[in-house]
This record gives C-alpha cells, structure tokens and sequence, in this order.
C-alpha cells in the first residue's frame, strides 16, 4: 500500500473507535425508557424527573421522595378507590424531556404529568402540555419566567420561585449587613435558570445599595472552579454572590473552602442535599431554601420519621416537594372525583389550601398557578454544635412571618409578565 | 497587569493538567499496550474516591490516597484477568462497548451500595488555605496534589524507560509479534500495566474527592476529559499525554480568564483542531499493529 493511503486507512480506522467512543457516551445520555405496563384499573400518572447531569443527584431525592408518596395514597385507598402507578424516568435535557413527555400524554395514556427540576426542562415540558391541552405541574423548577412571561394555562408550578428566593435571601443578607455598599462578585450558571436568578438578584442587590465588580458565567458541567476563584481574587470583592445550580454549587462551595479566600459568600440557591454534599467544615455563608426537615408541625415530623426509617437519612427539599406535589393532586383529584384535565385546572384556580408540611397552608395562585408558601434561609453552625452529619444546618423562621400575608414575597400582578 | 492575571490562569492551568494526566496517562498506557479503549477507566477513578473515603473513616486522610489505589489496584487484576484480557486482538469495537458495559455495571454498583446522593468529604483541616508567591495564589492542596503528580509521573518514566519491564513493554506496543518470537510471554506485563494504570485513575479519585463532588456519575464526568487529553497527545506517546494534559489544562483556564462561558468547550475545540491538523495527536507516535 502506498504511504499515504496505509496513513488514511490508520486515520479511519482510529476515527472509528473515536465515533464510536462518542456514539456510546450519546446512548448513555439517552437514557433508557421505563417497562411500561397497561392496567386499566388504575390511574396511570407521569413523572419526569433529571436521573442524570449537575442535577441528577437532586432528582434521586425526588424519585425517593414521590415513590414514598405512591405507597402512602395507594395504601390509604387509592384515588377515588382505584390504584395509582408511577411512570417515573429521567429526563435528560430539554430536548428529551419534551419527547417523553408527548410520548407519556400520547403512548403511555397518563392521567397527568408532574416533576422536573431543570428549568430549561420544565420549560419544554410546559409548551408539550400546552399543545396537548393537558395538565402539568412543574414541581422542582425555579425560573420566574416559567410563571411569568412563558405561563400556560395547562401548568403549575409548586417550587418558590427565583424572585421569592432572591427576596428571602435579600432578608437575610440585609440582616447580617451583607448588601449596603458591598461590593458583589457574580458567579452565575450558564443556563435559564441561572440567567434567571442572577437577573433578579442584580436588581434586589442594586436597589438596596450595593455594587458589581464581577459577572461572569459558569458552563453547568463545571466541576473546577479554580480559573473563576484567581478571577474572584483579582476583582477584590466585598461579597461573592452565587447563582449556581446542582452540582455546581457543591463544587465551587468546596472548592472556595480549599482556597480560603477570605471574602464572604453566599448565594441565591442551595438544596439541602448540594449542602449536605458540600460537608460540614466546607460550606459558609446565608442560603434561601424552600422547606427543611426540622419545621415543627405533626405532618412534618411523620413524613421525616417515616423517610429516615425508609432511607436511612432525613429528606431534602427535593424529596419533599415531589412527596407533597403528588399527595396535592392526589387530594385534588378526590375532591372533583374525576381525573379530568380542564375540571383539575379549574378546581385549583379556586384556591383550594393544600398541606404542605408546613406551618401554614399554601394554594395556587389562580392567575400565574404559582403555589404560595413560607420560604427560609440557613446559615452553617458552629463545628462542635451538632451531632449528625446532616444536623450542621441552622434554618430562620419562616419568611414571611405568621402575621405577613404569604404572598409578601411573590412578585405583584402588576410585576408579572403572566398572561393566560 | 492583565497579562500577570493571565500568567496565573496559564500556571493554574498546569496544576489542573496535572491531575488530568493522572487518569489520562493510565488509558493511554492501556491504551497503547493493549489496544484497548478503556471506557471503564472513568469506573476505577470514582471506586478510588469512595474507597478513600471508607478508608478515611477508620484510618484518617493520608492513609486513605495511599491504600485507595491499592485497592482499586488489586481489583483491576481481576479486571484484567477475566475482561480486559480477551480483547487485546480482538476488533476495537468489542472491547470499546464491554468497557462501556462495565464502566455503568460499576456505576449502578457505586448507586446501590452508596447510594445516589453525593458522599460528603473533606481534607484535613491544615490542609486547607492558600500560599501566596509573588503575586501568585496557590491552594495548599493543590501544591501536594501537583507533588505527587509529580513523584508518580517520575516513577512511571523511570520504570518505562530505565528498567528491562520497560524496555519490553515499549517493545511490546510497537511489535509485540517481534516480543513473542523473542519468548517473551506479554501476558504479565499487559497484567502490570493495567493494575498500575487503574491505580493511577483510583489516586485521582482519592486526591480531587476533598475538593469535587463524589457521586456515582464522577467516573463517567472524568473518562471524557481523559479521553480527550488521550486523543490531543497522540498514542503511545508518554510526554504526548503529558503535553496534552498540561495544554488542556492551560487552555481551560485561559479561556475561562476571556469567555468564562466557554470554558468547557474549549478543550472539545482543541481536540478538533488537533485531529484536523494532526489526526495522530500532538505526538502520537507510528503505531504499526494500529495502522
């Protein structure tokens, strides 16, 4: 063979492992679909949630979380006395999520769909459910867009949204002193939900007193942060500010521990499980958070008792709100007996209140479907304070406080960019 | 001014390689050796981290990095033994998808036993914090994770080039028909360099656990960067790897200093600059069972 074609051949045959390297890491991302099977006595409900990616480790939470749910309702009767079954998968990216989510209203004939914590995710999800005129309640996805300028009648929301986050940490900030005159270093994950959240904590920041002198955005698979800590260094900030997500947080809180940069820190959006991942001696720093496992009511305490003699550990806010979401509709589809789709949409339009393991009552708001409740911040404890490794996390009263309307928070009708 | 911030992103950089090199140089090695494509290395990195942090709960930080790797080592005997070994001659593609096959066996193993939700771990409190040189910052952890780089990298060096294993197993990726009519059995040197190559990938997991996030998809996160630093530095080349980790790192980092967002790309963007100019890699050596 002549020189150069022996050099072609060599080339193709190495090309070849290397597309197929890649075919098989693209197969792995696809994920694989669930077995599905067909009973007609029951009510079949979908649920997508992230398995895999910087959030994945969250959505194994929501899986455990809505999983409990399911044994709970079925035990106690079912809906309306007939069985629920869980179709539960990953769903991957936005992309994939959407193509499950046509293929579970259309194929797998669920009664309704529910889940998602990536935003981005929700979002397609949201226009599937519009185009097929069936209901989905987007249980984990923050973006005030989602409730805002892309709401669809067809979609509820259950999480806080950015803007409540954004306002409940600002509190916390405002105590310890945090926003007058600081000057914010941003560090911002590269996705909606980031855009998002940083869109809204620039403007809190900005109105109550304090400066920017670094922005910049993290690619959602970043597990190093040590190019973004030089440029933290450089810029001298008074506080550095994240609107990270998932995985991410985890890293850059750990990594922000390694380097010990003396700045102050804090961020827009923690989970208790990015926290609890972080480990105790890393995490610094005042975090919002939508529910934590010591609220003191009945519910909440049964629920924490019945999920650490299941796992072995407290749940996290993931967990929880998928437990609670499910428990909701479940509840919901009893008192219209019906699992219709439009009578749904309309019973909760009323304002029904729901239980959510906390103080008070929430319901959907009717004209952005965005369900009210109590928010939180957390700061760390001292080393030494605490016994259990999850025990490290020191939560505030609830925000607002009991004699504060719950929408105290929520951005206003007239600051909603929500049209039905 | 601007260009000393750029100067400490190209030195931080290098750090940053360095740890890559650790789980690239043993898939290369194996790579080379055995013409296999390891898609399970990633596997044997995440297994180095939680052992570390079993380990660490019985016998403290340091002996953790130490007796993880040999036990990541022990296991990649096994490995070797009974999958890895039947596929030396056989298409690339069969021993692409079994490693690929074991790499998610291990990861649902990893999920069942430890569970989905990510381990916490830290380093030892002294080790924490930063050295400042000039105008320089260095995490301490880094500095230590660099040192052991570096005293690993050497210990590989010299046993590839000064020692007669050596010299037999780079005998052996250039003409291992040449090796067998010499009576020499490749077997056990295929055995050696597989245990040393998952021992390298397990003391990555080990020494970046304190620092990343440990949970059961850290291995699949790895084995992309490592197979890129592999394809960049060209095969069987052993300062190939070492220059390839070295410029991901740095190009990384620098991108970062520029266009924070691109940060991740870019080392995909080298990769397809290098193929397109250099499809062998940057030093990728004439491999004559691979042609």
């Amino acid at each position: 063979m002549h020189q150069d074609e022996k050099d072609l051949a060599a080339d193709a045959g190495r090309r070849k492992v290397l597309k197929a390297g890649a075919a098989l890491a693209g197969a792995a991302a696809l994920g694989f679909p669930a077995i599905v099977r067909s009973q007609s006595d029951t009510i079949k409900i979908g649920h997508l949630t992230p398995l895999t990616g910087f959030l994945g480790a969250l959505g194994q939470y929501a899986v455990l979380g809505i999983r409990m749910a399911e044994e709970e309702i079925n035990a106690a009767g079912g809906v309306m006395g007939r069985r629920i079954e869980l179709v539960s998968e990953d769903s991957v990216n936005p992309t994939t999520a959407a193509t499950k989510a046509q293929r579970m209203y259309e194929q797998d004939r669920v009664a309704l769909l529910l889940g998602e914590i990536n935003s981005a995710s929700a979002k397609t999800i949201m226009q599937v459910a519009a185009r097929n005129k069936r209901f989905f309640l987007s249980t984990g996805a923050r973006s005030d867009v989602l409730r805002g300028a892309d709401c669809n009648r067809y979609t509820f929301h259950m999480d806080i949204p950015v803007t409540v986050m954004v306002n409940a940490e600002g509190q916390g900030l405002e105590r310890d002193g945090l926003v007058k005159g600081r000057q914010v270093f941003y560090l911002t994950s590269d996705y909606l939900f980031g855009h998002d959240l940083a869109k809204a904590a620039k403007r809190f920041m900005a109105e109550h007193g304090a400066t920017t002198v670094g922005d910049e955005l993290c690619a959602t698979d970043v597990t190093d942060f040590s190019p973004y800590l030089l440029k933290i260094r450089q810029a001298k900030p008074t506080l550095v500010a994240t609107n990270l997500g998932g995985n991410q947080v985890t890293n850059f809180i750990k990594q922000y521990a390694e380097f010990g940069l003396p700045y102050a820190v804090a961020g827009f959006n923690l989970n208790t499980a990015d926290a609890w991942a972080a480990g105790p001696g890393n995490l610094s720093g005042i975090w919002p958070t939508v529910w934590h496992h010591h609220i003191d009511t009945p519910g909440t305490k049964a629920f924490v008792a019945a999920f650490m003699k299941k796992h072995g550990k407290p749940p996290e806010n993931h967990a929880w709100i998928e437990y609670v979401s499910l428990k909701v509709l479940a509840q919901a589809m009893n008192e219209i007996k019906s699992t219709d789709n439009d009578k749904l949409i309309a019973h909760l339009e009323k304002q029904p209140q729901f239980d959510l393991l906390k103080l008070r009552k929430g319901y959907f708001r009717s004209w952005d479907h965005q369900m009210q409740q109590e928010a939180f911040t957390f700061t760390v404890k001292k080393p030494g304070t605490y016994k259990e490794a999850w025990d490290f996390l020191a939560f505030s009263a609830a925000i607002p406080r009991p004699d504060q309307p719950l929408e105290l928070l929520a951005p206003t009708k007239a600051q909603s960019e929500c049209k039905m | 001014m601007q260009l000393l911030f750029l100067l400490e992103q190209v030195v931080n950089g290098l750090v940053l390689g360095g740890y890559y090199l650790l789980i690239a140089l043993g898939l290369s090695l194996i790579f080379s050796v055995g013409g296999v494509v390891n898609l399970a290395h990633g596997a044997f990195y995440a297994l180095g981290a939680y052992a570390s942090l079993e380990i660490a709960k019985f016998l403290g930080f340091g002996p953790a990095v130490a007796l993880s790797p040999v036990a990541v080592g022990l296991l990649g005997i096994l490995f070797e033994r009974f999958f890895l070994r039947r596929f030396y001659t056989a298409d690339p593609i069969l021993g692409l998808l079994v490693t690929f096959g074991l790499a998610m066996i291990a990861e649902q193993a990893i999920r069942i036993i430890w569970g989905a939700a990510p381990l916490p771990a830290s380093m030892p409190q002294g080790l924490k914090g930063s050295v400042i040189v000039g105008d320089f910052i260095f995490s301490r952890y880094r500095l230590l994770l660099i040192a052991i780089v570096a005293a690993v990298l050497t210990g590989i060096w010299l046993l590839l080039h000064k020692t007669s294993f050596g010299r037999v197993v780079r005998a052996g990726i250039q003409r291992p028909d040449m090796v067998a009519a010499l009576g020499i059995r490749l077997q056990p040197y295929m055995t050696t360099i597989v245990v040393l190559g998952v021992a390298m990938a397990a003391l990555g997991g080990a020494l970046f656990a304190p620092i990343a996030l440990v949970y059961p998809a850290m291995g699949a996160e790895i084995i992309t960067v490592a197979f890129v630093v592999v394809v960049i530095g060209g095969l069987g080349s052993f300062w190939g790897v070492v220059l390839a980790a070295l410029l991901v790192g740095v190009v990384r980092g620098v991108t970062i200093n520029f266009v924070p967002a691109a940060g991740e790309a870019s080392i995909y963007i080298l990769m397809f600059l290098v193929l397109l100019f250099r499809p062998r890699g940057l030093l990728g050596e004439r491999i004559e069972k691979f042609e």
